[in-house]
């Protein structure tokens, strides 16, 4: 086994030797550009393009035209939420989407109230899903778009997009949903699951960074968006730039991996994910799961480690990348707004650690993540205030803080 | 991102435990709040006839940073009397560990741990309150 272990998946994969082999030909031999018609360099470029396109597709139950690449999910979530509001402004200016969506999500629907826009942000019920009766309320007849995730990339439940896409449907409303942390990891298909518009990265599923896509839909209905980039005319208009066409073959090799090989890889994920799980159950009292276990990624572990801060934690297994919904831990000094919007109250959310596993993680590597987890939560419980207090009986949620 | 020195004291950490509460010469402070993600205790006990801080002892909810500004606080208080220990300031803490500025209220939290504990120590002892002496002078 080698250290450090890499179990922070839900931020990033490595890119699978199998994807990077078929990547490699395409930067310094067939280099050329996938839009030049009048030569064989442009011709096999355009191969290349034309395989990842179809390879994206069908993995998501697409055609390979209604595939529109650009440089990853956050891109793909910009062009669908600008592209959809503008396009549309005339039949409404209202959009709905959820209190845990991804930042980029809920960054561009803060731009977009910024434009005149109105938005709806959903709350979520303590499992993390919507609820379908709210979302049925939001919608009125100035809606234009409701854009909720597939999975979360902080607590991998998994929302209820069939019916989402059905609410949205009978209302005549699109539907856009980003799967990033989805595609690739349990099926996703865009007719069954009533979708207009998805987002989807390569460097979540093995694939390089850099590279994503969108999903726009051209039958029942024919969506159109406003492009967020002008130049030559790409990808039927809607994204202009040269095709990054090394990106394109690695996020179809990953794609077409994935197609493969998920239903065997989601049942290794699931049992490594509930062997954490149950060791950590196991050992330690007071440890909380966020977010359902019942529609969850199988990848995911979401763990509060109760009387215990996150980022000290963290510090303590300095061997294993994982990360944490503690303030300590990111940019603004604000615990996950995720955890927060489950109502579990913030303590939780800075005692919690995310665990992303991967294709390449194995048995020995979970068992030694858990053996390490339990000793260092065992320790710094120890030092912990909160710990012998609440060991004395005493109630914390009674107690007079010293906020700060 | 962690100095040595914040490192040592996570690992290591000096004087951790609990004193009797209910002790008239031991002080309690107890500053911070579960959902901000910091809670330290911090406890001194007084030697009634010096005035010295015999021994102090914390336990900490944080994040590294504050584990190890309360730990090192506990070894300053030891030895000093209660108005040597007033005169410990947030920033003597920032220097000795090199915190960086995203960690500064990790410094003042553990002076404010020290205050309360003073401050309890006194209001058990009967001592008036009196004005801190100035910092290492």
């Amino acid at each position: 086994m080698k250290l450090p272990i890499y179990m922070d998946n839900h931020a990033t994969t490595p890119v699978d030797p199998r994807v990077f082999e078929v990547m490699t030909p395409y930067f310094t031999g067939i280099f050329g550009n996938a839009a030049s018609r009048n030569h064989s360099f442009g011709w096999q470029a355009e191969e290349a393009v034309d395989l990842g396109r179809k390879q994206v597709a069908d993995l998501i139950g697409a055609t390979a035209k209604e595939i529109v690449f650009t440089s990853g999910a956050t891109e793909s979530n910009n062009l669908a939420l600008k592209g959809i509001a503008q396009m549309y402004a005339e039949r409404g200016n209202h959009l709905i989407t959820a209190a845990t969506e991804h930042k980029c999500v809920l960054d561009t629907c803060k731009r977009l109230e910024k434009e005149g826009f109105r938005v709806t942000y959903l709350p979520v019920q303590q499992n993390g899903l919507v609820d379908l009766d709210q979302l049925r309320a939001a919608i009125t007849d100035k809606t234009i778009l409701v854009s909720i995730m597939y999975a979360n990339n902080e607590i991998g439940v998994v929302q209820p997009v069939k019916e989402i896409g059905k609410i949205a449907k009978e209302r005549g409303v699109l539907f856009h949903s980003d799967a990033t942390q989805a595609v690739g990891k349990i099926p996703v298909n865009v007719l069954q699951d009533n979708i207009d518009l998805m987002s989807l990265t390569a460097h979540k599923m093995y694939g390089p960074k850099g590279v994503g896509a969108l999903y726009v839909r051209r039958r029942n209905p024919r969506v159109q968006l406003t492009a967020q980039m002008d130049g030559g005319g790409h990808e039927r208009g809607m994204r202009s730039g040269t095709l990054n066409v090394p990106g394109i073959a690695g996020l179809g090799a990953a794609c077409a991996l994935a197609q493969k090989e998920m239903a065997e890889e989601a049942k290794k994920m699931a049992f490594l994910r509930d062997r954490l799980m149950h060791k950590l159950q196991n050992s330690l009292d007071e440890v909380y799961i966020n977010g359902t276990m019942e529609h969850r990624l199988p990848n995911n572990l979401n763990m509060s480690f109760a009387y215990v801060e996150g980022e000290s934690l963290l510090m303590g297994i300095n061997d294993i990348a994982v990360s944490s919904g503690s303030a300590c831990t990111s940019a603004t000094l604000e615990p996950s707004y995720v955890l927060k919007a489950l109502g579990a109250g913030d303590d939780l959310a800075h005692s919690s650690i995310r665990f992303g596993l991967g294709r390449f993680n194995t048995e020995e590597e979970v068992d030694y993540v858990a053996a390490k987890i339990i000793d260092v939560v065992r320790k710094l419980r120890e030092l912990s205030p909160l710990y012998e207090m609440f060991k004395e009986g005493i109630d914390l949620t009674k107690v007079q803080w010293t906020a700060h | 991102m962690y100095s040595d020195k914040v490192i040592d004291h996570y690992n290591h950490p000096r004087n951790v435990g609990s004193l009797d509460k209910a002790d008239p010469t031991v002080g309690t402070g107890m500053v911070g709040a579960p959902e901000c993600g910091d809670v330290m205790k911090l406890q001194i006990k007084v030697n009634p006839e010096t005035g010295i801080i015999d021994d102090a002892k914390f336990k900490t909810f944080g994040c590294g940073s504050a584990i190890a500004s309360s730990s090192l606080a506990t070894e300053w208080l030891r030895g000093k009397t209660v108005d040597e220990a007033l005169a410990i300031k947030n920033t003597d803490i920032v220097t000795e560990l090199s915190l960086p500025p995203v960690k500064i209220h990790c410094s003042v939290l553990a002076e404010d741990a020290i205050k309360a504990a003073i401050t309890d120590y006194k209001k058990k002892a009967g001592v008036p309150e009196t004005v801190p002496a100035k910092a290492h002078a």
